[in-house]
């Protein structure tokens, strides 16, 4: 076939583009991937026995409000990442500030607590669970996240997959906060932020074979 | 900012709001850049340049099918050099050659020169289309092959007029996929 015949056979009435088609995607995966994270938590794991108390519910907004700003970063970047050069402007860096509020802070809050309780303030009581649950619930938020990058066009397939990753970690989380009992700073910088780092790992690693094109 | 980089952003612009005539313009253009740029990028890795042809209309599906992802608030030249690139290195690990050989190279690169010969690519597109279901087939070879109007082609395939267009979308995007999946099968 020669190029003009395919260019011919393109350009018939081609029809206006939506502008707005990679960002509307991504927000409607998230979306998604929010709904089906809490569905598997609220029906999987059960809501958190105390949750209507003032207490479990400020904790619940604190873990929920670096969850979604996890989440909020990754999505600002995916919307970049998914265009051809998108990673051309990096900045991804930004991406780290929420991990590293959340450790100032576990640190504050340790440094704050006689040395005695420190270790049952990382460690928590069910660390297990939260390792376990925030990559498990973190699988079909990924899965759409991707699904919407592939939407795009990507060049930079692993980091486009690390920021899926992290967008779906950070779903993931936000989830797992309505379940989970384990409310001190360091227990969910070590626990949540660990996993979340994992879940992006994990996309990264993934990347290059799912969103290639 | 180069005069290409402003003639053809304003193409791409017109072409995303429905202007088929400047989304051929853009396509066509594009094309000659993109030849000369994987001539010599083929050259440069010590391979022929018989490739190039393919690699040319695989850009050209790309920069149709994804000219949703242009963010009209940038410009265009790092846009579809990235494209290129990205199917150049695709290319290139497909047929085991590593990424390091391709050199780091600034944007403008993919402006850099026109070429116009044009080859004939490895696809022969009446032989692909008989992978097309029936309704896609007859559409598009009725109206992008031999010219006819949609209404005609309605009638020739016995299907309504949005039906043609419909088929005509699908049958070109399962065509491209076609295409990409082709290149991979003959590694």
């Amino acid at each position: 076939m020669k190029t003009e015949d395919l260019v011919d056979l393109l350009s018939n009435s081609p029809g206006p583009i939506d502008r707005g088609l990679v960002v509307r995607t991504l927000l409607v995966a998230l979306g998604a991937g929010s709904i089906l994270a809490f569905g598997i938590t609220i029906f999987g794991l059960g809501v958190r026995p105390d949750m209507m108390t003032s207490r479990a519910l400020s904790f619940v907004a604190a873990k929920l409000s670096f969850a979604v700003g996890i989440s909020s970063l990754a999505l600002v970047y995916l919307a970049k990442l998914a265009r051809p050069g998108g990673e051309r402007k990096p900045r991804s860096y930004l991406a780290a500030l929420p991990f590293l509020a959340i450790m100032a802070l576990a640190a504050i809050s340790l440094g704050l607590a006689p040395s005695s309780h420190w270790n049952k303030m990382i460690v928590g009581d069910e660390w297990l669970e939260c390792l376990v649950s925030i990559p498990v619930i973190a699988i079909l938020p990924f899965a759409v996240s991707i699904w919407a990058v592939r939407q795009g066009a990507p060049t930079n397939l692993a980091r486009a997959g690390a920021f899926a990753g992290l967008a779906a970690g950070g779903v993931s989380a936000m989830a797992y906060a309505v379940h989970c009992t384990d409310d001190s700073l360091p227990f969910v910088a070590v626990w949540y932020g660990g996993t979340i780092v994992l879940c992006t790992l994990a996309g990264a690693a993934a990347g290059p074979r799912l969103l290639r094109w | 900012m180069t005069t290409h980089e402003i003639d053809l952003k304003a193409l791409m612009l017109a072409s995303l709001d429905g202007d088929a005539a400047a989304h051929r313009a853009l396509l066509a253009r594009l094309s000659s850049r993109l030849r000369a740029y994987y001539k010599s990028k083929l050259a440069g890795v010590g391979r022929g340049t018989a490739e190039a042809e393919d690699l040319v209309q695989e850009a050209v599906l790309a920069v149709h099918f994804k000219r949703h992802t242009f963010d009209p608030a940038e410009p265009l030249t790092p846009w579809v050099h990235a494209i290129a690139r990205y199917k150049l290195i695709d290319f290139l690990r497909r047929t085991r050659t590593s990424r390091a050989d391709v050199p780091i190279e600034a944007a403008d690169a993919i402006m850099a020169h026109d070429d116009n010969v044009g080859a004939e690519s490895s696809y022969d597109v009446r032989r692909l289309m008989e992978r097309l279901p029936k309704n896609m087939r007859c559409s598009i070879e009725a109206v992008k092959l031999d010219g006819l109007s949609i209404a005609e082609a309605a009638v020739r395939c016995g299907i309504s007029e949005p039906g043609v267009k419909v088929s005509i979308h699908r049958g070109l995007k399962a065509l491209a996929t076609i295409i990409a999946g082709k290149r991979g099968h003959e590694d």
